[in-house]
């Protein structure tokens, strides 16, 4: 047996305030952070909210922070956030407002889901029996398909903390778990990367890698972001910044060896989206003013040759 | 200590003063750093968003020039060093890979064979230089100072990938170099955030909302400045600084400083000689305070 330190933080609901509350329990020695919430709830604070099913890394429900960072708290052992003793800190899920205690309002989290229509828009007239798809076909969504939908990800998402308006790591990898579908129709995945491709959607996340780190079933959401940008890009969804930027990165990397910050930022605004270019003269005179713009005149470095050469075979296969 | 030099394309181009930092700072330290000039972009997280075996390829030609030299690769920038250290991961774990790679190498005489460790220089102090052996050659030691730290992403995830099962303490290190030099770090939960440089042209509001988030929480501690081992954190931690501060209507006013040049500052280095005069948040109140 052990002690635990807990720090939970507790919401109520009729005075909408939050604060810490400290408890002591003691516990096995392989005890998951669950297994002591649980336990603080069963003898020592019945009013202690906190939701839970399967225990066993299935459910989803159990999703909370711990120590900072979103964790199922049923396979999140204590010894491995407290291996000395330490408090742990446990709070309801981040970019969730709180129903009572660790209890989060999933509701938005939904309706995101909802928002990428999570489900099959197959060809039409329907087969007489299940639509086949060939198992190699599938083998890419395994990862998609593994999500459990417990929100961590959600929950230590960067833009979300800034914008509610994007759509969000769950909700987008479970669209690529269609938008990598074969059985669905070319107009219906077209339509998926037209609206996936709009302010709020694929083009918003930041690369944080949040979602990844944080993912107790490695689902990777960042990564099936990124999957659905490149097949938005092949299916010819390319009038955006995010797409530009790529084209401008790209472009001077395959002919110098080297990035060509000079170009990088109006190729990638559009050049003739003025208003965008205006906004950035602050930032470019303040930087003139400090003798730090980079060159325009961008020189290969030595051996760009080959990089060229990489690139072009690559592309060619 | 002697390393295959990658300083990434942004302390040549938007950040020099970084590059200049580290130059001062290396011969300080004594470090001799092989600059690995006909090496590429690592890709950035871009070109490989594009085609993964592209931006492995070349990244693993570039660590085939170090392995050529047998040295170990140092970069200065958290964007390279993530983006490498996964890329030598995967390259590491799969010989198959790793062979159908190399036959893009080979025309230039290249293979690699897996051997090159890639180390961010903020890891370099700690684990192979050692903080002890910083603080001998500390002439101005920070006391008084308080820094706040900022990671950037590409350092600290994901961390299965980027050698934290051997060091598990590497979200620590700039805490600890912080405290080495005589300064205090900080605590604020923005250190490990993302500065929002990445979607700078796709969503200039919330890349500035992100930014200006993490620097005002961090000024609330009372830091004197704010340090970073990512000179893409840096462009939007310095650089947008009154745009953020105007997108989130309120007044910032913290110095961001590279790791170099809170090192250099330590080791006695006049602050013109790391750049210090080349930020757009001016940084003369936190080189003021350094002891004589």
């Amino acid at each position: 047996m052990k002690t635990v330190n807990l720090k939970v933080k507790r919401f109520d609901p009729a005075t909408r305030k939050s604060k810490f509350q400290d408890y002591q329990v003691e516990v096995d020695d392989s005890a998951a952070v669950l297994d002591a919430i649980i336990e603080v709830r069963e003898y020592q604070d019945e009013t202690l909210a906190v939701r839970c099913s399967c225990r066993s890394a299935i459910c989803g429900s159990c999703a909370m922070r711990v120590n900072g960072h979103a964790k199922l708290a049923c396979m999140t052992k204590v010894s491995s956030v407290s291996p000395n003793g330490e408090t742990i800190v446990v709070e309801p899920l981040g970019n969730a407002e709180p129903v009572k205690d660790l209890v989060a309002d999933m509701g938005p989290f939904w309706a995101k889901v909802k928002q990428v229509q999570p489900w099959l828009k197959p060809s039409l007239p329907a087969p007489d029996r299940e639509y086949i798809a060939p198992q190699e076909a599938m083998q890419d969504l395994v990862g998609a398909v593994n999500c459990i939908m417990c929100g961590a990800c959600v929950s230590d998402c960067t833009v979300l903390e800034v914008d509610k308006n994007f759509i969000g790591p769950a909700a987008l990898a479970k669209a690529y778990r269609f938008v990598g579908d074969p059985r669905e129709t070319q107009t219906a995945r077209d339509e998926r990367l037209s609206q996936l491709s709009k302010y709020g959607g694929i083009w918003d996340c930041t690369h944080c890698y949040e979602c990844v780190q944080v993912c107790p079933k490695d689902v990777a959401p960042m990564e099936r972001i990124l999957d659905i940008r490149r097949a938005a890009v092949a299916a010819g969804f390319r009038d955006n910044n995010g797409t530009r930027h790529s084209d401008s990165f790209a472009r001077s990397v395959k002919h110098t060896g080297s990035l060509d910050e000079f170009r990088l930022l109006p190729e990638s605004l559009g050049l003739d989206d003025i208003a965008a270019q205006l906004k950035f003269v602050p930032t470019a005179l303040r930087a003139i003013a400090k003798g730090k713009v980079p060159s325009p005149l961008h020189h290969k470095r030595p051996g760009a040759e080959h990089v060229t050469r990489i690139f072009d075979e690559m592309e060619k296969e | 200590m002697r390393y295959a030099y990658y300083p990434g394309c942004v302390s040549q181009g938007g950040t020099p003063e970084l590059f200049t930092a580290m130059k001062a700072v290396g011969e300080a330290l004594g470090f001799t750093l092989e600059h690995l000039k006909e090496a590429a972009c690592t890709g950035a997280g871009v070109l490989q968003e594009r085609d993964p075996e592209l931006g492995d390829t070349l990244n693993a030609r570039t660590f085939a020039m170090a392995e050529k030299r047998g040295l170990p690769l140092m970069t200065i920038c958290s964007t390279c060093q993530g983006v490498m250290g996964q890329a030598n991961y995967r390259l590491k774990a799969d010989p198959e890979y790793r062979t159908f790679i190399n036959k893009y190498l080979k025309p230039e005489g290249l293979e690699y064979k897996g051997t090159t460790e890639v180390k961010h220089f903020m890891w370099v102090l700690v684990e192979d230089y050692g903080l002890n052996r910083l603080k001998e050659h500390v002439r101005r030691p920070l006391t008084g100072i308080t820094l706040a730290p900022f990671y950037g992403c590409y350092v600290l995830r994901p961390s299965k990938k980027l050698g934290y099962e051997e060091h598990p303490r590497r979200d620590t290190y700039l805490e600890q170099i912080i405290t080495a030099l005589g300064a205090t770090p900080a605590d604020y939960s923005g250190k490990t955030r993302c500065c929002g440089f990445p979607i700078l042209t796709m969503n200039r509001t919330n890349s500035l909302r992100m930014a200006g988030d993490h620097l005002l929480e961090a000024q609330e501690t009372g830091a004197d400045a704010m340090v970073t081992p990512c000179p893409l954190c840096h462009l939007n931690l310095d650089g947008q600084q009154p745009e953020a501060a105007a997108v989130r209507k309120v007044q910032l006013n913290l110095p961001v400083i590279h790791l170099p040049q809170m090192v250099g500052v330590a080791l006695g280095i006049e602050p013109k000689a790391l750049g210090l005069n080349k930020h757009i948040v001016s940084t003369r109140a936190f080189a003021a305070k350094v002891p004589a």
